[in-house]
């Protein structure tokens, strides 16, 4: 039984993964992509890795699953802003599309 | 031209998930590492084609967290311990390189 639940969620994490990836390639613009992926990615992995636990319980790499769920939920964010700021301030462009862009209006403004 | 494009790829994607779902005749971890490794390849696909560094920055941090997932199933289904340190030292790894590519591409140096 414990198995079984187990695939269930490993099967989920990687539909997302898939998905997020097929965010990555298909939509217009970097910020476009950073919203679809990163979340989504993390999340998958996130549901793979709680899987794991399931599978191993509170072993050593149960636990170690359990730890690196606790991280990634930590550090992807932080790292899908910085990279954010980073290429706004590198100057990328927004799709021509996109109605506002409030960090450059408080660039502005200071 | 651009439903061509859209159409063409959707057929190709749906190819390749219903090819490894029922043709191919090995274990149901294989098949499911399979999967990511198509997530792999959809992933080096923006980082060779990406237009700017910053899309290659951001394919990059992507590609790190799958490797954490891709190590993670290998620990179920090869059932070896150590993929899962192998999974903790690539997160972390991963995150300090995209912290340094986030100030790179700033225009910064590292130590401010």
């Amino acid at each position: 039984m414990n198995e079984v639940i187990s695939l269930v969620f490993i099967v989920v994490g990687i539909t997302f993964d898939l998905f997020g990836c097929l965010g990555l390639i298909r939509l217009p613009d970097l910020y476009n992509r950073l919203q679809a992926s990163t979340k989504s990615v993390t999340l998958g992995t996130c549901s793979i890795l709680f899987g794991v636990f399931l599978k191993f319980g509170f072993t050593a790499a149960g636990v170690k699953a359990i730890l690196c769920i606790i991280f990634l939920l930590l550090t992807a964010p932080v790292a899908a802003h910085a990279l954010a700021r980073g290429a706004h301030k590198n100057g990328v462009k927004l799709w021509e599309n996109s109605v506002c862009d409030k960090y450059s209006e408080d660039q502005d403004n200071l | 031209m651009k439903f061509l494009r859209w159409l063409a790829g959707l057929v190709f994607l749906s190819a390749v998930i219903i090819a490894i779902f029922h043709y191919l005749d090995i274990p149901a971890g294989s098949k499911l590492t399979l999967y990511l490794l198509l997530c792999f390849f959809l992933a080096l696909y923006r980082i060779l084609r990406g237009p700017t560094a910053a899309d290659r920055s951001v394919a990059t941090d992507i590609l790190g967290i799958l490797v954490v997932g891709f190590c993670a199933i290998m620990a179920i289904f090869s059932g070896k311990d150590w993929y899962m340190d192998i999974a903790i030292a690539w997160a972390l790894q991963s995150f300090i390189g995209t912290l340094a590519l986030a100030k790179f591409l700033e225009g910064r140096g590292f130590d401010e």
